[in-house]
Parts: structure tokens; sequence; C-alpha cells
């Protein structure tokens, strides 16, 4: 079946089904999986582009190169970078928004001094992008990426405009609900971690088969950043708060402040 | 490693990143003119064999002295016109970052890792990949004991950098298939 014969209710079946597997599996005992699965068919793309071999396990080894990782400065960031509305001669069109939040670990601890970056359609829903084909106004006052380092408490902050939603072509009427791409690494390269941040109440969530390959909802829900009014600034812009919490082993060096 | 808070899930890096992740001197993780530059290629191919257009390969490593610590500068940026200026021609970061071509080809120039950890750590995203792959490209045969020493001799070939000429080193990505590559877990 060719993905422009393909229906939303076809598709919706797919997910359904997926969902229903592992809740019977959880209900069973099983651990509900926090990570989307590589094979989550709904989302075609999927299809030949995951592993079918098991990973192998290699956590035992604790002269890993992987349990380091690469390290940022301010070097590799400008002032501008954290606000997308001023990389222009002029203001790009949209609703302003700061997005912020913190970067922690499994544990808690926050990660200092670490590389954010992220990338948006802009507020029509088209990316500055050659391969972006829907027809949405380019805006000329924004490119759409962003970057900064976390500070001492592992806080991240941008200014940018609220994206547009997107049609693309996984099956026939297929929409993106609005989301910002973030991409991070921690004091590991085995926490790198790329995922997306989607905003609260987004009618297109269950239709989205690349937010619904999360398969458990407390887990879905964690890519939803939260409306957070004391953040939004008087005729200025809306406040979003999104904290992050990367997976993988962190560098085996103690935190400092567990020292105290 | 399990905490007590649960991860922020992983979603597909998706097509558009081309703007955004890749930047210029990406993959020319070697100083400029260093004598010892090996070049470490490849292809990335999905299940039918055809190329992944659209992924992003990263690479972290130790630098020829063993160290793991890194050093900023990857993405060295110039502060008046906020362009990309290159690494500083003197430090070695060990980090990469390249996309693939149209034919699903990538390539970084970098330095021979040291015999401790004999091997790139090569992390893999694209479009269709809802979490990132991480697999080794090593630089020896001569695999340590341990999980990966233990693998069937047809899948731990897919684990070297398979030396082509001097400097230049093989190492192709099967997500999925025949010949699929071996991928790493380190929970
Ligand atoms: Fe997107």
């Amino acid at each position: 079946m060719s993905s422009a014969e393909l229906t939303q209710d076809h598709i919706s079946a797919e997910i359904a089904e997926r969902h229903e597997a592992v809740a019977k599996a959880v209900a069973e005992g099983a651990r509900a999986p926090h990570h989307p699965p590589r094979d989550f068919t709904p989302y075609r793309s999927s299809i030949l582009r995951h592993p079918q071999q098991p990973l192998i396990a290699v956590d035992g080894d604790p002269e890993a190169a992987e349990l380091h990782g690469p390290v940022f400065g301010v070097t590799d960031v400008t002032d501008l970078d954290a606000d997308l509305t001023r990389q222009h001669a002029g203001e790009p069109l949209g609703e302003r928004i700061t997005v912020t939040g913190r970067v922690l670990d499994r544990h808690g601890r926050p990660v200092r001094g670490q590389l954010v970056e992220l990338w948006q359609a802009n507020a029509s829903g088209r990316y500055a992008h050659q391969r972006d084909q829907h027809p949405a106004p380019l805006d000329p006052n924004f490119t759409g990426v962003g970057r900064c380092l976390t500070d001492d408490q592992g806080q991240y902050s941008f200014t940018t405009v609220k994206p547009g939603a997107y049609p693309w072509r996984n099956h026939l009427n297929a929409w993106r609900p609005a989301h910002i791409h973030f991409s991070l690494f921690g004091t590991a390269f085995t926490q790198r971690l790329v995922t997306q941040m989607y905003f609260p109440g987004d009618p297109l969530f269950p239709y989205d088969p690349i937010l619904q390959s999360v398969t458990d909802q407390a887990a879905r829900d964690r890519l939803v950043a939260a409306y957070d009014h004391s953040l939004s600034r008087p005729e200025w812009s809306l406040g979003y708060r999104w904290d992050i919490v990367l997976d993988g082993p962190a560098a085996t060096l103690p935190d400092p402040e567990e020292n105290h | 490693m399990p905490g007590v808070l649960p991860p922020t899930p992983s979603q597909t890096v998706g097509p558009f990143y081309g703007y955004a992740l890749p930047f210029t001197g990406g993959g020319d993780i070697a100083p400029a003119g260093h004598p010892d530059t090996v070049t470490v290629h490849g292809y990335v191919r999905d299940g039918n064999g055809d190329p992944i257009p659209d992924a992003v390969i990263e690479t972290w490593q130790a630098a020829p002295d063993g160290s793991l610590a890194g050093l900023p500068g990857s993405l060295r940026r110039d502060p008046v016109t906020g362009g990309f200026l290159g690494r500083n021609g003197v430090d070695f970061t060990g980090f990469g970052r390249v996309a693939t071509d149209a034919d699903g080809y990538w390539a970084v120039r970098t330095l021979t890792p040291p015999d401790a950890t004999p091997y790139l750590s090569v992390c893999v995203f694209a479009r269709g990949l809802m979490h990132h792959l991480y697999t080794r490209a090593y630089f020896t045969d001569d695999i340590p004991a341990g999980p990966l020493a233990e693998l069937p001799a047809a899948r731990r070939a897919t684990l070297l950098a398979v030396p082509e000429s001097d400097g230049l080193r093989r190492f192709d990505i099967r997500v999925q298939g025949e010949r699929e590559t071996v991928f790493l877990d380190f929970r």
C-alpha cells in the first residue's frame, strides 16, 4: 500500500495495537518502556531502518571510551545563539515564546556546561531546509536553529517563536503536532539524546506516529512542555518549562556536590 | 544505569536537521597538517541495501596520548559574524559530526586512537530511526576479551575499520539485514 492510500484510521489502528501489547506486558509485570521501539512500523520510515539483531551489552567495561564524552565551551556558542528571534535584521512572525528547563542525569544531578542544540519549523510550519516542500511561507527573519550551554544548575533557556504544525507523507493527511527538536550531551557519550519537545494540549497528539512511538503514556507525557505563567513576560512572550533527564550511565567522576 | 528519575524518551532526528546540526569542519577532527591523519569513511545503508542519505554520524574517541578528557572547540564560532570558524588547527577535541550525502557516504579525518581504547565510538542518527544506535570502528582486528570478542567472526567483522591504504580505513554501517552492523547497549 502506498503512503497516499494509507489512511489515518489504518495507522491509528496499528498504533493502538502496539500500545495495547505494551499495556498487556506491563500488566503482566514488565517494566514500562522509556524509549520508543526502533521497529515502530506505524512510522513507515522505521521499517527498513532498525536493526533486527539484538544490541550487544558492553556495560561491564569501565574503560569504555563512551563513559566519557565530547566537551563544549564558550568558544562553541555565540551570545545570539539562544535567541532565535534576533538572528536576522527583522523580527520573525509568530508567537514569541521562551523555553527553559533543567538538564539532569537519572540521579537528579544537574548536567553542567553541556551543549544544548535545537531546531524547528517557523510559525507557519516550514523549515528553512531545501527539502521541505510544504507550501507554507518561509520567514526571511527566522532560521530556526539555536544553541546554548547549560549553567551550573543544568539550566538552559531559549527565546524563539512557537513552531507551526506541518504535513508529512507517512500516510494520507499526516500532520506533525507542533514540536521543537532538541539535541543534548551529557558527561558521557552514553547519555547522548536527540528528542522532540511538544506543546501542551495539541489536538494532533493521538494521530502522530512519531510521538505515539513512545508506547507508554507516562513516558509520552515527559515529551510535553508545561505552560508556566511565571515564565511569561508582560507584553512580550509566553513561557514554557521543559526539564530533560538523560538516560545511560553518567561519567564515573563523582559529582562534587555529593562530597559535602 | 537506572536511577531515581525516569529518562526523557528519544525521538527521531527527522529529515530536516541538515541546516542545524552539521557544522563547518565537523569531520576534520585531526589538527590541520598533522602527519599521521587517518580518514575513516564508508556508506550507511538500510535493510534493502539502499543508501541512507539523511543520517548523521557522530564519532568520539580518545586522543592519541590516551586522554579521554576531550577539549572544547569542535564547532568554534566567530563572535563577530556568528559563523563557524572551524577548529583551531592545534587542539584534538575527539569529537566529529558529519551528515551522509545523497549516496549515504560519510568520512571523518582523525588520528589513530590509542591501544587502550583502539576504536572510534560511532553514534548513528537518521530519519526513521526512533533512537540512535552506537557502534565502534575498531582499528585492530584483535578485539579485547569480552562480549564483542565472543561474537561470531562474521558479525565481529562489522566492527572493524578495514585498512584500505596508508591513512585510509573503510567503515560501512548497515542498520538492517545482510551483514548488519553490530550495535551496542550501555545500560
Ligand atoms: Fe520536525
